[in-house]
């Protein structure tokens, strides 16, 4: 297919065959190299896929990742539809853990679970809208590109957190760089939990509440987007400005809430993390959640049933991948993210690699 | 027997639900000018699209210079001597002229000695041609009628003897037309064949040597140009009777819609786009507003609009100061709110969403109406009524109104931009280039259009380069020259020649 030419293939087709296709092909490099470090990929493919999904215990492990992988795709997603490359989602997501843990340090020991986990969640999208708000606003009114400004925002982030781990935080005696641990009023109810209440027996994973809303977010996004007067002016403004102009729309206030938005939508990922999993902070609780979601958004399209689709994908890798992992000492974390690695190249940057030969199959049949 | 530099035979093609192109053949003669007319979505843009191997014809056969061949993407096309002509320019606007006519034809691994030659080249087309291009100017400087120019130089360049331009005056003012079409001639003489889409049908008279009408996907008519008159082919196209003329009642004129005062605007290098404007524009007339573009009239209309503000002036719209107003919304959608409506005269960029689907672009402008919306939802309802309502007012086709705007053919898309901004029924119509690239049939219709809003009381400024248009329309007509009114007269005594002195900047 030649750059700019509409491609040929029904939409359907465009929306499953392919992105099969790419997990595939990027799936047998993985393979190739797994064989060339010595084991056997198909024994390793086995048991990264019966980790991921294999027991009731991965399973709902895999969940817990998509979670996080959910909010942040969703987050990418909502600025991506204003024309925005949001990088910054793993700051956003560190900066939510901080308001999170201002206020359970603050009252975890006097406020009821009840009204502390909301006030809890309104902090984390508070944060994170804020430190999304900066470069969003650096974008819409003095035009410095908020590629750049994410990206350095995501250092900022974490050096701050260093600082205020290390020195403000941390626990009085403690030689880790982490925060005490959380009084209960701020744990988010493990599934398992709420399940053993009303006799359903699940595996004790940290999947939690925090899943549902997820779930939430992605019905609530695909209203907002396309089917909301707010969408439609976000989505003017992210492929025409001119015509966003010109129909009266307030271009520089979409920019700016669109990211406070996409800052928010980060924010959960710290919640599913501090008050669903860890019950604590650390330096490093983010782990990558942030520029996971970006793979997530480009692989679903920016929609979030592909979202939730790819989120799966990443959740059950990461799962997966550290079973494998435990199992085979030569696959390490990296060998993990080289996979994903090769996923985003083959889904995202050689996106239409297969077209061309799909188009050409399904033109013979219709000559047919 | 004529040798023929193009030969379609039973070209067909179907997107979708809709057959662009059925049973097309057609004939070339090598050496001449050939005119392809049409209605609107008659699939002259896709059957050129297939010659030029942009697109893939469902079957059919092409042969150049009589060899039966396959093209299979633009560079086949290029190899094969085609050239084309975008309506959109294909260019680097960073680039200057010669960069960007050599960007990919290098030819060589070192820049520089490519270079010497393509200038070299490149000046002695320019002589043949008299296409007057400065080889070193920046592309983005230049305006339209120049960057066309260097767009059929750069055909040139690639070798192409058969030249494809697809409405290429739709953008241009009169007299670069006049000077495209000297240039045309001049290949013509040199022995390159031209294939012309265009709307117009004075152009088609002018300068082809024979004609072939398109309707509905097919092949009504290959005539010679010399056995046809303008009534002729209209007929052809349309398949009955079009007046070219407006029927029009006189009418007194209510109290002053829009009255503008001292309007300035000075951009940010201190030049003057709008200098000192003062004129009223009264319910139930058409004031027309003529001139060279680049004379201020795209600014007046932004202006009015209230996409850029200007730097002095008032704006008196029902008698008080629009500028006064205060507001948190933009002012373009506090104007629209007040009831002015405004076509834009550059419908691809300003007016519409090219990848948003017809039913979204129908309330562009209208998104915050209360009726099209319940708690917080667009009604999908609504939407898709108001459009079908549209398609079918203004005969929109294809009539599917999920279907992507851009996937539209050019005359199409206009009339859903005419359509959402005359449903608004608004006291005030700011209009720039109605019928720019809209088929015969439809300008007709237009102008109908408009004349009935004018008769129901309404306030309407039209711009347009189209000085028949001018003349058609308007009640009265103001000439712009150099961001001044240089002159204005009424309707009824005014003429091509009187108007022409007062564009070119004679004040009266
Ligand atoms: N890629 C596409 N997908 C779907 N429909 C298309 C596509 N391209 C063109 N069409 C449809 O094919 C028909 C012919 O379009 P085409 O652009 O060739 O018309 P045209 O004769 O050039 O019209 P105009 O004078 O308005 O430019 C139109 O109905 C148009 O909507
Ligand atoms: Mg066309």
């Amino acid at each position: 297919m030649k750059f700019g030419q509409p491609s040929t293939l029904p939409r359907w087709a465009q929306l499953s065959v392919l992105p099969v296709l790419n997990l595939l092909a990027a799936l047998l490099v993985t393979g190739f190299v797994t064989w060339l470090i010595g084991e056997d990929p198909w024994e390793c493919l086995q048991l990264l896929v019966s980790g991921a999904f294999g027991s009731g215990e991965g399973i709902g492990y895999t969940l817990f990742y998509t979670t996080g992988f959910i909010f942040t795709g969703l987050a990418v997603a909502t600025a991506f539809h204003a024309g925005l490359f949001n990088i910054g989602g793993e700051g956003q997501a560190y900066l939510a853990g901080l308001g999170v843990t201002l206020v359970v340090l603050a009252f975890d020991h006097t406020l009821p679970p009840l009204v502390l986990v909301p006030l809890c969640i309104l902090a984390a999208m508070g944060f994170g809208a804020a430190w999304a708000f900066i470069p969003g606003w650096l974008q819409a009114k003095r035009g410095s590109h908020i590629v750049v400004t994410t990206i350095m925002f995501n250092f900022i982030a974490y050096s701050l957190m260093l600082y205020l781990i290390g020195h403000h935080l941390i626990e009085a005696g403690s030689q880790n760089p982490t925060t005490r641990e959380f009084g209960h009023n701020a744990w988010i109810p493990a599934l398992h939990q709420l399940a053993a209440g009303v006799g359903i027996e699940l595996p004790n994973t940290p999947l939690n509440l925090t899943f549902i809303m997820a779930l939430l977010a992605c019905v609530l996004f695909y209203l907002l987007v396309w089917h909301s007067r707010w969408g439609f002016q976000l989505r003017t403004v992210g492929v025409n400005e001119s015509a966003a102009r010109y129909a009266g729309i307030n271009v520089s206030k979409t920019i700016m809430l669109a990211m406070c938005i996409s800052g928010a939508l980060s924010g959960f990922a710290a919640i599913n993390e501090l008050l669903g999993s860890t019950h604590r902070m650390n330096v490093s609780f983010t782990n990558g959640v942030g520029f996971v979601g970006i793979a997530v958004a480009l692989m679903g399209r920016n929609h979030p049933v592909g979202i939730i689709l790819s989120a799966l994908l990443f959740g059950g890798l990461t799962q997966g991948g550290l079973e494998l992992s435990f199992e085979k000492p030569v696959i390490t974390r990296e060998m993990i993210i080289f996979i994903q690695g090769l996923i985003i190249l083959f889904c995202g940057a050689l996106e239409n690699l297969f077209e061309p030969f799909i188009a050409g199959l399904f033109k013979r049949k219709e000559d047919k | 027997m004529t040798d023929f530099a193009i030969e379609l035979a039973g070209i067909s093609k179907r997107f979708g639900a809709v057959q662009a192109n059925r049973d097309v053949s057609m004939h070339i003669a090598k050496g001449s000018i050939h005119g392809i007319i049409g209605e609107n979505g008659a699939g002259k843009s896709t059957l050129m699209s297939i010659l030029y191997g942009y697109y893939q014809a469902d079957s059919g056969s092409i042969r150049v210079n009589g060899r039966e061949v396959r093209i299979r993407n633009s560079q086949e096309a290029i190899r094969l001597g085609i050239g084309m002509v975008h309506q959109h320019f294909m260019l680097v606007d960073t680039f200057t002229v010669l960069e960007n006519i050599v960007l990919g034809a290098e030819g060589g691994l070192l820049l520089k000695q490519g270079m010497e030659q393509a200038r070299a080249h490149l000046l002695q087309l320019n002589r043949d041609y008299s296409l007057e291009v400065d080889p070193d100017a920046l592309v983005g400087e230049l305006g339209v009628g120049l960057q066309q120019r260097v767009e059929i130089l750069k055909a040139l360049y690639r070798g192409a003897d058969v030249l494809i331009l697809d409405e290429p005056t739709a953008v241009l003012t009169p007299q670069e037309a006049d000077h495209l079409f000297c240039i045309l001639r001049a290949l013509r003489e040199q022995g390159k064949t031209v294939i012309l889409i265009t709307h117009k049908l004075r152009e088609v008279m002018d300068i082809t040597d024979a004609v072939s009408v398109m309707r509905a996907g097919t092949v009504v008519g290959n005539v010679r140009t010399a056995d046809v008159d303008k009534e002729k082919l209209a007929d052809l196209m349309v398949g009955r009777k079009v007046s070219l003329k407006v029927d029009k009642a006189e009418r007194t004129p209510g109290a002053a819609v829009l009255e503008v005062r001292g309007l300035s605007l000075t951009d940010a290098r201190g030049v003057k786009l709008l200098d000192g404007l003062d004129f009223q524009v009264r319910a139930g007339e058409i004031v027309g507003i003529a001139g060279v573009s680049g004379n201020g009239q795209s600014e007046l209309l932004e202006v009015l609009a209230g996409m850029v503000e200007p730097t002095s002036g008032e704006i008196r719209y029902h008698g008080k100061d629009l500028l006064q107003e205060k507001s948190s919304q933009p002012r373009a959608a506090l104007y629209r709110q007040k009831g002015i409506a405004h076509v834009p005269e550059d419908r691809s960029r300003e007016g519409l969403v090219k990848s948003f689907p017809m039913f979204e672009n129908a309330i562009l402008g209208y998104h915050n109406d209360k009726t099209i919306s319940r708690r917080g939802l667009f009604s999908r309802q609504a939407l898709l009524a108001r459009t079908r309502d549209f398609i079918r007012q203004f005969d929109i086709r294809p009539d599917n109104a999920q279907l992507r705007v851009g996937l539209l053919s050019g005359g199409n898309q206009q009339k859903v931009v005419l359509a959402r901004e005359i449903h608004a029924n608004p006291d005030l119509l700011l209009i720039g280039q109605p019928t720019r690239g809209v088929d015969i049939g439809a300008i007709e219709f237009i102008h109908r259009r408009l004349v009935e809003l004018r008769d129901a009381g309404k306030a309407i400024l039209l711009v347009s380069v189209e000085l028949e248009e001018i003349l058609a329309l308007s009640d009265r007509i103001l000439v712009m020259a150099g961001g001044q009114i240089s002159g204005e007269v009424a309707a009824r005594e005014a003429d091509t020649v009187s108007l022409g002195l007062l564009m070119g900047g004679h004040k009266q």
